[in-house]
């Protein structure tokens, strides 16, 4: 390692936005043909540090370097320039236009599809890639989209990468498929980078790791002599358990039994078909599937947002009385004296209002309570301030928009929130995503809290690592459908990524 | 081709949250600023002693006890305005309909004012203006909220559009009711009998309107900060889908505030008819509609802020006809000034948000 020299040596890197400061004197060092992973807590600065290598921002103080050679990076143009080109979390591709017109969009020069493709294509063979140049980008899943985007930038010449938690959208499958084609593009000298919460992944993918903390660098080691516990210890600063708990269900009764629930999206797409299953008190009822599998809309079909085309949903009560739950809007249900909690995938858009502070944030399950026609502030406030000191939400204060918290402490707010309420039924859809491991296993705990006091939980999960370990049954949708489902004790990963990709799973290999 | 590159000269960065009198400080410097290239710029277009400029601006407001009724007046109705369509502002459902729904309010007083007199006591001629042009205020703003719940139309070309229709009809009931025949206009309605005029308390004119609006304007901000209506609208305009989550009812939301922002602007109309100029014209409410969208926005839809932005903007505009009529300008060029003040002031809000780094020069050869 120390006889080569770095493709790219940022020194003394800071930046701040307003009083934060997001990046504190960083030092790092990437080199060609390695694999670095690029690791720490939310907030600590990972994404701020690659972006202002492809030009997003502009670093307050710092060098940067490529070759050896000093440069100022002012835009993502000067970056693609230099060789650097960066696969961002949320996909920025035109969805009515074709890989190659995608690939090609903004470039200098006659515009030529034919050649374009032909360059693609042999892209593709070189790194094992499978994209097809004249297909639509809404004809796409996630993982093709991704790799237009990786073909994107290869396209442009890049040779440094980076990759903004790739892997948050991909199955099991498409993780292994991305996975060798990055070492596919390592062996042929190209730096790669990729920000990345997931220790596994760090282990399987990575050469070399460089961890971040709070803004600075803590340090950067060789994979192979590191391990995920002293990994994460540097990252979080003091030492963690990596254990998730799965205690038994304590009297699970049946509390939520879904029957051939069909619903169609506004443009008549099937999202769901035939759903039936049942939640029970006192349970984890993990959901896995593929992104975009219904498990947006079956959440929200229970908790009254989603119109239905069939099928029933009904609440039974501990005494064996039922209700439907079909029909109703969330205030109907609330109405009839249920007590539904819902975790939302869009924390901001859907679960909180991103302008509005912690108090009035609280008062959004609550504000109608009373006769009187003004609002009640006081009790909303003290849930802010109990549910800030319970699950150490990091924040000047109750007063604050929520929009200025960082991803973990904004689900905080939102699950205790949510749970405040005692709810006899939760539903939660990606609780831990773009988490870090500290509030990730806050979460699981507040999870596994609620279970213990016989509340049904419907866990809609990503990583299935986790959904095998935290849930005690799992139910795997695969486009629409129930592919099965399995008991978590017991299950195998393998499985369960087949069951998301083909219905009831592998029969035939 | 020189391949050594330089650190750009300067580069924008979002700034923290800051405190209340930093903000203010900016706020007020960027006036002074306004201030100073208002008086080069009149002394270099028109050769005249900016002091001098300034001194009849304060005149304009100041310079008498009638002038000064005058402003509050006029204050009392922009605000007016101004606090009518913020409810529909803080749903982010942009009413540019302040002036039709006025006029329509206007309209109905009027035709209170002209087809009651003499048939009713006074009293009752007043009962029916103020429920009559707040009905009708409601519908002009209630036909484009209902299209906007039910069918997603857009508002701000929608209530625009009612704008000119409400001016036709206006211009159709001029000529009906005109006095005399042939003069198209109205004139001061009844003026003998004073016939559904609001009462001036003592010798004031503008006194009842002022205290009205007053009034409004403490319960528009308590209604907006503390109700739960204001929450509702507060929740809607951040996010629909939010609003949906927690079961509330949005269609309901939009068409409820609509129909309050043109209740509230209805009543406008009849201040202004039936309290202080008695008649009726197609450009009565002198584009108040829109400027209360400049006070409404200026003071980040706070009805007590909202105070000091019509102020500020009703205050240029006298002034500016002073100076027009004091050292033969143009009026034109009193907008120039009024437009440099604007500019400086909503300018200003940038520099608030953001902060502009510059190179580093000291201590860091090249």
């Amino acid at each position: 390692m120390d006889n080569k020299t770095a493709a790219v040596t940022m020194r003394n890197i800071t930046k701040r936005f307003g009083p934060v400061l997001a990046n504190d004197k960083v030092w790092l060092d990437i080199y060609r043909g390695e694999i670095l992973a690029l690791l720490g807590e939310n907030g600590s600065g990972k994404t701020t540090l690659m972006n202002m290598l492809s030009g997003i921002y502009f670093p307050d103080e710092g060098e940067i370097a490529i070759d050896g050679r000093e440069v100022v990076i002012r835009s993502p143009k000067d970056a693609f320039d230099l060789g650097i080109g960066m696969i961002h979390q949320h996909f920025k591709l035109v969805d009515v236009l074709t890989a190659a017109e995608n690939i090609v969009l903004g470039l200098p020069g006659k515009l030529d599809l034919k050649a374009a493709a032909k360059k693609i294509r042999d892209i593709c063979d070189a790194y094992g890639f499978e994209v097809d140049p004249d297909q639509k980008i809404y004809d796409m899943s996630v993982s093709q989209k991704q790799t237009v985007e990786i073909v994107k930038v290869l396209y442009r010449g890049a040779d440094i990468l980076i990759l903004d938690e790739p892997t948050a959208v991909l199955t099991p499958q498409e993780t292994d498929k991305l996975f060798a084609v990055l070492r596919n593009m390592r062996d042929d000298g190209k730096a790669i980078v990729i920000i990345t919460h997931k220790m596994h992944e760090v282990e399987a993918l990575s050469d070399r790791v460089a961890i971040l903390r709070h803004g600075q660098f803590i340090g950067d080691m060789l994979t192979s002599m590191t391990n995920a516990q002293e990994m994460t210890n540097m990252m979080v600063g003091h030492a963690v358990t990596l254990n998730i708990d799965r205690p038994e269900p304590v009297d699970p009764k049946p509390r939520i039994e879904v029957k051939g629930l069909t619903v169609r999206s506004l443009d008549g797409i099937l999202k769901l078909d035939d759903v039936s299953f049942t939640a029970n008190s006192g349970e984890i009822l993990g959901i896995a599937g593929i992104s975009g599998c219904g498990q947006k809309e079956l959440l929200e079909a229970i908790a009254g947002l989603q119109p239905v085309e069939n099928g029933s949903i009904s609440y039974i009560e501990d005494d064996g009385s039922r209700e439907e739950l079909i029909g109703k809007d969330p205030l109907a249900i609330q109405q009839m004296g249920v007590s539904l909690s819902f975790v939302p995938e869009d924390r901001l858009g859907m679960g909180l209002v991103a302008n509005m502070d912690l108090s009035d944030n609280m008062m959004l399950r609550s504000f109608r309570r009373g006769h009187s026609m003004f609002t009640d502030r006081k009790t909303p406030r003290q849930l802010a301030l109990d549910v800030v000191e319970e699950l150490d939400v990091v924040t000047p204060g109750v007063s604050t928009p929520v929009r200025r918290l960082s991803g973990g402490n904004v689900q905080k707010v939102l699950v205790g929130r949510e749970i405040a309420s005692a709810p006899t039924v939760l539903l939660t859809a990606y609780a831990v995503r773009g988490l870090d491991i500290n509030s990730s296993y806050t979460i699981y705990e507040l999870i596994n809290k609620q279970k213990a006091a016989g509340v049904a939980v419907i866990y809609v999960g990503e990583d299935l690592d986790v959904l095998l370990e935290l849930a005690d049954r799992i139910l795997v949708l695969c486009g629409g459908k129930v592919s099965g489902i399995v008991p978590g004790r017991g299950a195998n990963k393998r499985d369960v990524g087949m069951m998301m990709t083909k219905l009831g799973g592998n029969s035939h290999e | 081709m020189n391949n050594k590159t330089h650190t750009p000269l300067f580069h924008v960065s979002k700034r923290g949250a800051l405190k209340w009198y930093q903000s203010w400080a900016i706020r007020g410097a960027a006036l002074l600023l306004a201030l100073v290239l208002c008086g080069l710029v009149t002394t270099w277009v028109t050769g005249e002693d900016p002091i001098a400029v300034y001194k009849s601006i304060w005149k304009g407001s100041f310079g008498s006890a009638r002038r000064a009724w005058v402003l509050f007046q006029n204050i009392a109705m922009l605000l007016c305005v101004s606090l009518a369509i913020t409810p529909a502002f803080r749903m982010r459902c942009w009413n540019l309909g302040g002036d039709g729904q006025m006029l329509i309010g206007g309209l109905a007083t009027t035709a209170c004012m002209i087809l009651l007199a003499g048939k009713l006591p006074n009293w009752a001629i007043i009962v029916c203006m103020v429920v009559s042009s707040v009905l009708a205020g409601a519908v002009w703003a209630a036909i484009p909220a209902i299209f906007k719940a039910k069918w997603n139309t857009n508002e701000t070309l929608f209530t625009l559009m009612m704008n000119y229709i409400a001016t036709q009809l206006v211009a159709y009931y001029i000529i009906v009711w005109e006095v005399p025949k042939g003069a198209g206009k109205i004139g001061i309605i009844n003026q003998a009998t004073e016939a559904g005029w609001l009462p001036t308390i003592g010798s004031y004119k503008y006194l009842l309107n002022i205290i009205i609006v007053a009034i409004l304007c403490v319960a528009m901000y308590v209604y907006l900060n503390y109700s739960k209506h204001g929450y509702e609208i507060s929740v809607v305009g951040e996010s629909e889908r939010t609003a949906r989550y927690v079961g509330i009812k949005v269609e309901k939301v939009i068409v409820r505030t609509m129909l309050l922002s043109g209740a509230v602007c209805g009543l406008a109309g009849m201040l202004l008819v039936g309290g202080t100029e008695h008649t009726l014209t197609t450009t009565i409410t002198s584009g108040r509609g829109f400027t209360a969208v400049m006070v409404s926005w200026l003071a980040k839809f706070n009805p007590i802020w909202m105070i000091f932005t019509s102020f500020l903007l009703v205050f240029l505009e006298r002034g500016a006809g002073q100076i027009a009529t004091n050292f033969g300008l143009s009026a034109s060029f009193a907008d120039i000034l009024t437009g440099i003040i604007l500019f400086f002031i909503i300018g200003s809000e940038f520099f608030i948000n953001y902060q502009i780094n510059f190179r580093h020069t000291a201590g860091k050869e090249e």
